[in-house]
């Protein structure tokens, strides 16, 4: 096995803003909520923290997705840096975390904060039309959007079909991605839907883009999620119960466009997990919670079989029968999701690992103390997976 | 039940260009987006292997070979997979379906576009189209293809 300098790292504080839809606060006051609250978790000071990353940093795309750019929060923390980093090309939206993780096994920092802040819901108050905010498109998505796939629905929706067609799924066989996820949604104080979801109402919501409903997409919100990753030297004085990073999935193997993709399985999120399979001694049954992006319900779906929970073609019947729930084999997306609790994008999903695996989940804490978590983020030609543990494992 | 039945969806031949982003278009690409102005479907081919390249590269990745250039293809192919897309994501434009074609010649080989001159409810996996272009300026021809009779 090749070297696991990520286990070098471990995440030794959490925080989140505040959390909600149309907040009106820019994207720079969440951050910096959410920021200090994982350094006073980490029982640090601001000026111990020594490292800085984030996805996407700066770009020039849709209004509300980006955040503050790390340089821009350098400044508005005053922070005393050795390293910093953020880009939206890696393992999905954790490859910012992994960046950290890098980052303290190599000693260029010792205490990285990593944040990922969004404000979409606010953004979309006065928005303009797809076509105005981007006159010109290149890279994957040129042949994407001219041709009139001009939303990711639309790219998930081909995986999707195919999905459904190739294994003979319908759509009352997915709903319970959505319906579990409401469930555990109205058990956090923090998700934005919590009104219980039926499987009628799930069949019976407007169609997006097919087989795709409206409980099958996420929904844009404002907030901000942060973490210090730091060595594992410094472990003694946590005050916190540690979070081991156990092996991290990077891969990209595949032809992972949006549209050239081999099989409706064979998306990024697979070649991720495979990669962070090779790089530990736990294997899928060691895990007790599941914390597995849902931008779409089908990127889910593809999570649960790309990290080995069954086999292909078989995470729809895997959900039923509540495995998935609280108190299920195996509890799925326990803060209820990016589905009902909101597009935290990427981070929400580790920091609810952190939070399971600390204790901390109140009334939506799974029972019997979890160990190992898994954390899926991304999909197309998007995917990071990491595996994080209580103890060293 | 969901709200709109497909069979009353009529995926209208576009005539006009509609309002999504424009391809940038990259040395590669000017020339496949360009292709349709004379009705016929272009994609870059090995000229050593004759492996069919889309998107389009300058070098073959199947020989290595450096030798590409855009070749005519029949334009026939079939649905890998689809969508109808029925939100309105750009004000007033009705619902589109989008779909990944595999080329006749080559199945790994996707062309995306719109399948057009037919219900939404006759657009399936399996089925045989014929691609014809929408034209958007004299530099962009965008494929969309047509049910073709089975
Ligand atoms: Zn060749």
């Amino acid at each position: 096995m090749s070297p696991r300098g990520e286990r070098n790292a471990y995440v030794r504080g959490i925080g989140q803003s505040q959390v909600g839809r149309r907040l009106m606060r820019s994207e720079m006051s969440l951050t910096i909520e959410a920021s200090l609250a994982a350094v006073e978790d980490a029982g640090l000071t601001i000026d111990e923290i020594d490292g800085l990353a984030t996805y996407p940093g700066e770009m020039n795309i849709q209004p509300g997705f980006a955040g503050p750019g790390s340089p821009s929060v350098q400044e508005a923390l005053r922070l005393n840096l050795n390293w910093f980093s953020g880009g939206s090309e890696g393992a999905a939206q954790i490859q910012a975390v992994i960046n950290a993780c890098m980052a303290v096994s190599t000693g260029l920092a010792r205490n990285v904060l990593v944040y990922r802040t969004v404000t979409e819901s606010s953004a979309q108050v006065g928005g303009r039309g797809v076509a105005a905010e981007t006159p010109e498109v290149g890279g994957l998505l040129e042949w994407l959007m001219p041709t009139g796939a001009v939303s990711a629905v639309h790219w998930l929706a081909l995986v999707a079909q195919r999905y459904f067609h190739e294994f003979g799924v319908t759509r009352d066989l997915v709903a319970e991605i959505a319906i579990n996820q409401r469930k555990n949604a109205a058990l956090n104080p923090k998700a934005v839907y919590t009104e219980p979801l039926s499987m009628e109402d799930y069949l019976g919501a407007r169609m997006i883009s097919t087989p795709l409903c409206l409980f099958d997409c996420d929904v844009p919100i404002d907030g901000s999620t942060a973490f210090v990753i730091s060595h594992v030297d410094t472990i003694g004085d946590a005050p916190k119960t540690p979070i081991h990073v156990n092996a991290v999935g990077t891969a990209l193997r595949h032809r992972n466009s949006w549209e050239q993709w081999p099989s409706p399985t064979l998306t990024a999120s697979a070649d991720a997990a495979a990669h962070l399979w090779e790089r530990t001694d736990l294997t899928p049954s060691d895990v007790d919670v599941a914390e597995l992006y849902d931008g779409f319900s089908i990127l889910t779906l593809l999570w649960i079989e790309a990290l080995g929970f069954c086999g292909r073609g078989e995470a729809a019947s895997f959900i039923q029968g509540g495995r998935i729930a609280l108190d299920g084999a195996l509890p799925i997306n326990t803060h209820g999701g990016q589905l009902s609790a909101g597009r935290l994008h990427g981070f929400g999903f580790l920091h609810e690992a952190c939070v399971q695996l600390r204790g901390e989940g109140g009334a939506r804490q799974v029972a019997g103390s979890p160990q190992v978590a898994a954390v899926g983020n991304g999909g197309g030609p998007i995917g990071g997976a990491m595996l994080v543990t209580a103890g060293l494992g | 039940m969901a709200s709109i039945d497909l069979e009353d969806v009529i995926l209208e031949i576009p005539t006009e260009a509609p309002p999504f982003p424009l391809p940038s278009r990259s040395l590669e690409s000017a020339p496949i987006w360009a292709s349709g102005a004379d009705g016929v479907l272009r994609i870059d081919r090995c000229g050593s292997c004759e492996y069919y390249i889309h998107p389009p590269s300058p070098r073959c990745p199947e020989c290595g070979s450096w030798e590409v250039a855009p070749s005519a293809v029949s334009g026939r192919g079939t649905v890998y997979t689809f969508t109808i897309g029925l939100q309105e994501f750009i004000p007033g434009f009705p619902p589109h379906c989008v779909a990944l074609v595999e080329i006749d010649e080559q199945p790994d080989v996707r062309v995306i576009g719109r399948v057009a001159g037919c219900r939404a409810s006759e657009v399936e996996i399996g089925r045989v189209v014929q691609a014809s272009f929408n034209r958007v300026n004299d530099e962009v021809w965008l494929p969309y293809f047509t049910l073709v009779a089975s």
